[in-house]
Order: structure tokens, then sequence, then C-alpha cells
């Protein structure tokens, strides 16, 4: 597989113009943490690890510039510095670059109540499977002028354009941040007392819950704050559960797990999102089948992991109004089954004229998202 | 706007014919006296009478409504309650106008998930109303919130005081029906945190009603905050109350609210409602906390230390939640406040990234000296979101074009200094022509293929946002110049 290594939007308009010409197709990669998502295929890879750095951060503006190659940790560990944090708690391997995270629209716990990535991507550059830079957003927090296609290309998964430059909101870094524990809850019982915590105004800002272990809620903020809500908290859920605070040294690891989902038992791993009250709901159905899993966002995600290569989890997240997305799994079931839950065939449509407009070639559209008409049919 | 097209105009009857035939009854209006309140929105500057108005009340009406109107190349300009700041809504004496006034109905609210379900004509306000009983609000909040609908704000993106803490529509809307011009209906998004696929629902919130007509809203409520305490500091100058915003949020501190009013902003509002504004400063902040008592205590203590260490000259603590009102009774009539001592007035909405404030303020004046137009300002400190509200008198022959002129400057220098023309009340007719200062021809086709994905015939609100209406086949066009090899250093594919 070739891979082109472009130094700069100058390079990238280039390739893209060339591609297109020539009928080729192209995967835009980071730092490649995500490569093993959707179907095996065989287009050239555009590296876009050579465009990085900090283009302009200005802690005050709660604006931050940067290129989509640079390392996620690199740009965590910054505006830790400043005593900031990207707020929707983007996680990813070591390689993972933040062009990447955002393009795969990657958000952690706080997610429930700090938005996603599409909530936090304020503008970019970019160029179009056309080959051409534009621009759109803009690099202050509050703006409605033009359509707000950062919001469309966050989650895009590189089949809009390529991102030359990002422009993020940052947020304060809560100064505490505790966790409570319930133990021994059943799924139905943990849904209940985290949309108890989540619907009350002790200001809780996650909320996962794990098969194997607790419970979890996060209450974080200024040390007087957190103080008062921890004390109302056990009151507010007494008809739940019992809540005990736990060491953070402790909490950490089984907040990732709930975010990542990687402690799970089973090879296949699907990533629900659905309205968090269907959770318990979810879970009993695929119980038979011998699923591990774990909860996030108050229940709006479950990780589901399995040993077969079975589709009931996508079947049941579709009945609960929910969709599936898989996320690890073999060549052979990814070549069969797509990446996304399809979607209904008028939205399917609309979505396709969309990456049109911006990729009329089909340049970007490589057969990772089998299932979804792709460029082929288009050109044919 | 474009030249009315003649020959939609000719067949005027045939069309409110089959607009009977779809919407029966009072739900067609054509009469030129019934036609009358619906010839401009909140930018009333403009006005045009529609050709004729529809007030369907099911979504099989709607769709009906758009399929036969695309069929017969008719254009359509849908309006919630008509509070657009930026003629987003204005008529046009061509196309018909589609009001969703009777969509009314809150249809499901689910405490559990903390989601409501409602139909487009529903107010802002009607939806926390619907919610408060059981602890509950919506939280973005336009000042024209007892007003505007929840379909406006969709279209509009609509902010409002708190919404560097709570986001604008945006970030509070978790899925919409959407019926695109030929009649098909859509959902997008869900109720649901990030669906699959591509964020659709993400680029028809603030679209101001180009890409389709939403027929149902889900929106995400909040629990109330347990209290909110708000601080009123005057300053000399506004770049110290500049410094002191900067300083709040560099310590970690998101208000809910952080609002500026300039001197003659204070004078007007002081003079209107009596809100014990001091009268001897060049800045006045008001800074609300919300949530639990104990985190207000604490950040009210902290903000009022931040206020005295960048020269604060007054400061007050509400005490209670009356006086907490009587702060904000001041900021929130500023408006009309301005309305008493100028016979007109035309309201601004850049955004400026904040450091720039002071450079901003002082050309400001210096335009206001060019044009011989008074100006005051209120400003959405938190997020540089800036309403400069020039003073004018529309009976004055060349006033109003000189407000315009002067308005048209200030937004440019938003631009300038690395902000945007609008923060929150949309581009709509008011800011279409400006829109090249901030982008280039390529971005604005871009943005305009997106327009053609949802509607290829360019029928839905035409003349907004866009300065220049291209056709969408000439937007779809690829110059590709085979046998050019672009790229000679890399290795081909």
């Amino acid at each position: 597989m070739k891979c082109l290594e472009p130094r700069d939007a100058q390079d990238l308009c280039a390739i893209v113009a060339d591609a297109g010409a020539t009928g080729q197709r192209l995967e835009l990669r980071g730092g490649g943490s995500k490569a093993s998502v959707g179907a095996p295929r065989e287009a050239a890879v555009v590296s876009l690890r050579a465009l990085s750095g900090v283009v302009d951060y200005d802690p005050a503006e709660l604006v931050l510039t940067v290129r989509p190659g640079t390392p996620l940790a690199e740009i965590e560990a910054l505006v830790a510095g400043e005593g900031q944090m990207l707020a929707f708690e983007p996680w990813g391997d070591p390689a993972a670059t933040i062009g990447g995270t955002v393009a795969a629209g990657v958000a952690g716990s706080r997610r429930v109540t700090a938005g996603g990535a599409r909530d936090h991507l304020l503008g970019f550059t970019a160029v179009s499977g056309r080959g051409e830079a534009f621009v759109a957003g803009a690099k202050v927090v509050k703006n409605v002028t033009g359509y707000d296609l950062p919001k469309l290309m966050a989650g895009s998964w590189g089949r809009l354009g390529a991102m030359t430059e990002l422009t993020l909101k940052v947020l304060p870094k809560p100064r505490v941040a505790v966790t409570l524990v319930a133990h021994g809850l059943s799924p139905r019982a943990a849904h209940a007392a985290m949309a108890c915590a989540l619907g009350s105004n002790a200001d809780v800002s996650a909320a996962a819950h794990l098969r194997r272990g607790p419970t979890l809620l996060r209450v974080a903020g200024f040390a007087p704050s957190v103080e008062a809500r921890c004390r109302v908290l056990p009151g507010l859920l007494r008809d739940h559960c019992a809540l005990e605070q736990m060491s953070e040294a402790e909490a950490a690891p089984l907040w990732a797990e709930a975010m990542t989902g990687a402690r799970l038992s089973g090879p296949i791993r699907w990533r629900v999102h659905l309205p968090p009250r269907h959770a318990p709901e979810l879970i009993e159905r695929l119980e038979p089948l011998g699923i591990d899993w774990a909860m996030d966002w108050g229940g709006g995600m479950v990780w589901v992991a399995l040993d077969g290569p079975r589709t009931e989890v996508r079947d049941e997240a579709a009945k609960l109004g929910g969709d599936a997305t898989l996320v690890l799994a073999g060549a052979a079931m990814r070549q069969h089954i797509p990446a996304f839950q399809p979607r209904a065939p008028g939205v399917a449509a609309l979505e396709q004229r969309v990456r049109r407009a911006f990729d009329p070639a089909g340049v970007f559209e490589t057969g990772r998202f089998m299932g979804e008409a792709h460029a082929d049919q288009l050109r044919a | 706007m474009p030249e009315p097209d003649a020959k939609t105009l000719a067949q005027r009857d045939r069309i409110v014919a089959a607009m009977r035939a779809i919407v029966p009854g009072e739900g067609v209006i054509d009469d030129a006296d019934a036609l009358r309140p619906y010839e401009s929105d909140g930018l009333t500057a403009y006005r045009q009478p529609p050709m004729l108005v529809v007030l369907p009340e099911t979504v099989e009406q709607v769709s009906a409504v758009l399929r036969w109107c695309h069929a017969e190349n008719v254009k359509v300009v849908p309006r919630g309650s008509g509070t657009s700041l930026s003629g987003g809504a204005l008529p046009l004496a061509d196309a018909v106008l589609l009001g969703m006034g009777k969509f009314k109905r809150v249809l499901e609210i689910d405490y559990e998930d903390r989601v409501a379900v409602v139909q487009p004509g529903v107010t802002n306000l009607a939806i926390t109303q619907a919610v408060e009983g059981r602890g509950f609000y919506y939280a973005p909040d336009p000042s024209s919130q007892i007003a505007c609908s929840i379909g406006g704000n969709v279209a509009e993106n609509s902010g409002g005081v708190h919404c560097l803490k709570y986001g604008l529509t945006t970030n509070n809307v978790l899925g919409v029906e959407l019926v695109l011009m030929d009649g098909e209906v859509v959902r997008l998004g869900g109720r649901h945190l990030d669906p699959s696929g591509l964020d659709l629902l993400g680029v028809i919130v603030g679209s101001e009603g180009l890409l389709g007509v939403v027929t149902e809203v889900t929106v995400r409520i909040l629990p109330r905050p347990e209290t909110a305490r708000a601080l009123l500091v005057g300053f000399p100058d506004a770049e110290q109350a500049g410094a002191c915003v900067a300083q709040v949020i560099a310590e970690g501190i998101i208000p809910a609210g952080m609002e500026m009013m300039d001197r003659p902003a204070i004078h007007a509002a002081e003079a209107f409602v009596n809100a014990g504004y001091p009268l001897d400063v060049g800045a006045l902040l008001i800074v609300e906390v919300d949530g639990p008592a104990a985190e207000c205590d604490h950040l009210i203590e902290e903000l009022a230390r931040i206020a005295g260490e960048n020269g604060a000259v007054t400061s007050r603590v509400s005490q209670n939640e009356q006086e907490r009102m009587t702060f904000w009774a001041g900021r929130k009539a500023a408006f009309p406040a301005v309305g008493r001592i100028s016979p007109d007035y035309y309201c601004m909405d850049g955004t400026i990234p904040r450091r720039r404030l002071p450079e901003v303020l002082r050309r400001m004046e210096e335009l206001s000296a060019k044009y011989g137009l008074g100006v005051a300002n209120v400003f959405h400190a938190g997020d540089g979101n800036l309403h400069p509200l020039i003073l004018y008198d529309a009976n004055v022959p060349g006033e109003l074009d000189r407000a315009e002129e002067f308005g048209n400057d200030i937004l440019r220098l938003c631009v300038e200094v690395g902000g945007v023309l609008t923060g929150e009340h949309g581009v709509g007719i008011e800011k279409r022509d400006l829109m090249p200062e901030m982008f280039t021809e390529a971005d604005l086709k871009q943005q305009q293929r997106v327009k053609c994905a949802f509607d290829p015939g360019l029928l839905l609100n035409p003349g907004k946002v866009f300065p220049t209406l291209h056709r969408c086949a000439e937007l779809g066009r690829m110059h590709v110049h085979h046998g050019q090899v672009p790229f000679p250093e890399l290795p081909r594919f």
C-alpha cells in the first residue's frame, strides 16, 4: 500500500487533485490507531502526521488552533499546563492524533454533560475532495456565520475532506474530581441510580456502570462545591443505593474501562449509542449470547463484547432506537458487516449527496464503510 | 433580493387554489390586508409582503405543500414566530410564506432521559414552563424567549446570555424531523447522543431555513441549578473590565452569564429602570454564577477578589433573588432603554477575540464620530459577542443608510481582528453581502454545495445568507486537468 506524506496544505491539495484526475482513492490517516475500524481496503494512505504543531493557543480566549497530525497526548499536556482541558474527554492510544480523534468523533465519559467532539470543534481549514482548500467556522467560541460545517466534519471519518487546521474550544479543568461508587447493582438499578444522579441539581459530570464492578458517579469542580455535592448525593440517591467515596487512584482505571471498553472479554466489540433508558433492556436481550458489557454516559453508551461474528447486537440496538458500531473484529467479519449501523434510506441518500458536495469524484471513498453506497457506483 | 418571477406571480390564483386543496379552511391567507402582519420579522427595516401565507397543521400538509411547490418551481420561505434580527424570515414577493405557528404541542417529556419532544412552533420559554414543575429547564435563553419558537431557534442556532456555560441551540438539540424541499420527510439525530453517520443535524441547526423545514424537535432538558447569585461591578474603563473577564476565565471560572455595558448603555438603562447602576463608571460588568449554594458562595468571593485586583471601583453582590433580578433588569431592558434616548436604533451582532475589545471599542468611537451617529454597547463578555446599538433617526433623510454603513464597518472591524460577522443573530438578508469579508469564494461555494445536496432547485428561502446565487450545476463542475502531474516528486499510485 502506498503512503503519501504531504508536508503542508499545498502538497495535500496537489495530492487530492491528482487523485481526482486519475480516479485514485485516498485514505486519510493520522496516527493509524483506528485503521482497523471498517472493511479491509487497498487505497493509498495519506498520512497527515507531518502536518503537526500548535498554531495558536490563547488560554483566556478558550480557543486552541492546531494541525491535525499533532498527537492527542501532546495537546492534552499543553492545555493541562494552563489548567485547561478538552472537555469532551477524548481518548486513544499513544499514536492517536487530534485530527483522527475529531474525525472519528471520539468522546469520553464527560460526553454526557460536556458535549462531544462535534460540540468543541469551532472551525477548521481543510482540503476538499476537489483538491481545494477551504475554511469553515471560526476561531472564536460563539459564531453562527454560515453553515456549521465543523459539525459535519467531526465524526466524518475522513470522507469529506482532509483537515489541515482545527480550532477547538478548551475549558478550565476542574480543580477537584471525586468519584462516588455504589456496589452490587443490577443493570436496571444502576441505570435508575445514574438517571437520578444526572437529573439532580448536584451537577454530576459523568456516570458509568461496569458489569463486574461498581456504579461510578463523578463530581468535579471547585473544592467547596464538590464537598457540598458529595454530602447531598447519598441523600438524593437513598432510594437507589448507598454511595461511598473512592480514591482517584482506585477509580481512574474503572472510568477508563467504562470509557474505552478496554478490559471486556471477547474478541468482537460493539459500541452502542441509544436512549439511556433502554440500556438495561439491551443488555438483558443480549445476555443469552454470553456477552460482556459496560455502560457509560448514564446508559447512553454501552460497550458489548462477545465471541462470535453475530449481528444481533445491531438488530437489538435498532429496535431500541439506537445504533451499533462495529469497533473491533477480524478482517473476515469486517469484510461483510459494515462498521456503522445502516441509516434509513432517505437519510443514507441525503448523506451521500452531502458527501458528494465535498468530494464529487469519491476520492475519499475507499470501501472502508461498505454497505453504504460508495463511489464506484457513482462513477459507473 | 432577486427580481420577483413574473411567471410565478401570474399564477398566483392557481397557487392559492393548490394550497387550499392541501391546507383547508383558514390556513391559506391571500388577502392583502391579512398578509400585512407577515411583511417583516424582527429586522423591521426590511419589509415585503409575501405572495401568500400557508399555515399548515400537520407534517403531511407541510410535505404536500413543499412537494407541490417543488414540482411547480415555486419558492418557499419558512417562518417561526418571526423574531429574527437578521431578516431570516423576510418574505419574498413571489414566494409562499410557510408559517409553522400552528405546530404548538409539547409531544413528550422524558425526565429519566432528560429530553423533551416538541413541535417547532412551541416557544422557547414554553419548553421551560412545561418542565419546570419537575425542576428542569431548557438552557438556551435568547432574549426573545417569550415569543421566539424552538423551530426558529433551530434555524438560527440561537444563543442567549447563558450560552458560554450551557451552549447554543446546537449543543442542546438531539434530533429533528425535517421535511426536504421535495416533500421527503427524514429524521436526523435521535433521542440519544452521537448517532451513527454524518452529523446532518449539526448542519441543519443554524442553516437559517435554507435546507429544510423542521416539524419536530427533540431537546435536552437540564436540572435547574440549586441557586444563582450575581455580582455587579463598575470599572473606570472597558479595558479594566476586559482584563477582569480574562482573569476570571484564566482562573478556571466559567460564569453562567457575564455581561458588559459601556457608559452610554449604562446611562440609558439606569434612566429607564433605576436598577441602581453606578453612573460614574466607564464599564459595568454583571457576572452571574449558578449551581449548588456552596459553589456560588465560593465563586462570588473569588469574583469579587478578581474584580478588585483589576481596578473595580464599585462592587455589589446580590443578597437575594430580588436583588439579582434588579441587577439584570437594566441589562435586559438595554434595548428598549436605548429606544428611549434615540428614535431608532440598529442592533449589531459581531463576535471578537476578547483581548481585542479595547481596540475595537476605540475604533468604534472613531467610526461613531465619522458617521455622526451615537453608539451604545452591550456585550456578552464571556464569549466575545458584541451588540453595538447604533442610534439614528429614520425620519432624518440618509440616517438609516448611514447607520447601515456604520454597522457594516463595525462588522468588518470584527472580522479584521479575528472575529465573525454574527455570533447569534444569523446572516439572513442583513449580513449577506458582507459574507465575502469573512469567507473566500471557495469557502462560500463549498457551503452552497451543501445547500445543493438538500435543495438543488434553490427554492427554499432563496436570497438569504449567500451574496451570490450559483446554480447547483455550475457548482458541481469539476475542473480536472488530465495529463498533468501536479505532484511529480511523490510516488505515483
